[in-house]
């Protein structure tokens, strides 16, 4: 058979998604962004709530999401797109919002508001990329960097005595109250892409059902930053990043634990 | 079982030649072409195409989603 009667419409088993824009992302070559990008389209399509679906887009590399999808989008001040979801979210409550954010953003100068979001149990999603570095800013030590990784301001490598140890900011939203589902998966291998896909879908759907904050963990990597080609620096996650940053489930229940969270009697 | 045909479809000038697809491809039908696009770029080609069983991984893990896969069942 030529490859011209394979290449027909009603063969076609895989294309871009619609909701992405026809814009070429901006991200280095083989950057996890442009991955997570294509699940959220794909995930918003399949569940067919493009209409009422608003990102808030944060500080960094993914600033600029607004070019790639087509939903609606809030910017918001470096690490309180926690909180402005806050306000969209409740103000509209039939709408689908979530927050995509970096490891900077989110476990840096975000902390905060990521905390009290989660706590207070906000019916928003959360899509944090981990890729343990300052990605847009050259390649900074971010909290979650890992032991010995040299980085910009790192050169030998972090020092738990002088920059403190990394920060495992999924494991502390596990324990808040206000958080459904709590996962921490990555796009490195087809397999890992699908499941990661199946984990943002039952975020959204968490979500949508009033349960509480989701809280999905996508391990990354930073190529450019961590100064290896895309395919070791995948090599390079699976090998560091997995042994301290465990891809699975964390928390998987409804909104709140009723033995634990007894109101007082007054 | 019946045989699978696939052929996948690169969008050459989006390809920013990351070379993720050529690790992901299970029979080794993609590779990074000696020539570059107009951004400078090595991007994919089917070096072999009658190898190729569709299979949509390499799309799977594009990060810039210029792969377009398609399968014929014969």
């Amino acid at each position: 058979m030529e490859l011209a009667d394979i290449i027909n419409p009603n063969n076609l088993v895989y294309e871009k998604p619609k909701l992405l824009t026809e814009n070429t992302m901006h991200y280095c070559p083989g950057c996890s962004h442009g991955v997570v990008h294509k699940l959220l389209a794909e995930v918003i399509e399949d569940l067919d709530i493009q209409e009422k679906t608003i990102g808030v887009s944060p500080v960094g590399c993914s600033v600029f999401a607004y070019n790639y999808i087509e939903i609606d989008w809030q910017e918001a001040a470096h690490g309180r797109a926690p909180a402005v979801a806050t306000g969209i979210a409740r103000t509209n409550p039939d709408k689908v919002v979530f927050t995509y954010q970096g490891d900077g953003d989110l476990a840096s100068i975000g902390t905060a508001e990521i905390l009290h979001a989660c706590n207070r149990g906000e019916n928003i999603v959360v899509i944090f990329i981990n890729n343990g570095i300052y990605g847009m800013t050259g390649g900074q030590m971010a909290p979650t960097t890992l032991l010995g990784q040299i980085t910009a301001t790192t050169p030998n490598g972090r020092d738990a005595g002088r920059n403190g140890y990394p920060l495992k900011i999924t494991e502390l939203i596990a324990q808040l109250p206000g958080t459904s589902y709590v996962t921490r998966q990555s796009v490195h291998t087809p397999a890992t892409i699908r499941r990661c896909k199946k984990a943002i879908t039952k975020a959204f759907q968490a979500a949508m059902d009033k349960k509480g904050t989701s809280f999905v963990e996508v391990v990354s990597t930073c190529n450019m930053n961590w100064k290896m080609t895309p395919v070791k620096a995948n090599e390079w996650m699976v090998e560091n990043m997995f042994p301290f940053y465990k891809p699975g489930d964390l928390k998987d229940s409804s909104k709140t634990d009723p033995e634990s969270y007894t109101p007082i009697k007054n | 079982m019946a045989k699978v045909i696939g052929a996948v479809v690169v969008d050459n000038e989006e390809c920013k030649g990351c070379g993720l697809c050529v690790v992901a491809c299970p029979q080794d039908v993609l590779s990074q072409n000696k020539q570059v696009n107009s951004r400078g770029y090595h991007y994919s080609f089917m070096k072999t195409p009658e190898a190729c069983i569709g299979c949509s991984n390499c799309a799977t893990v594009c990060p810039d989603t210029c792969i377009t896969v398609y399968r014929v069942k014969l």
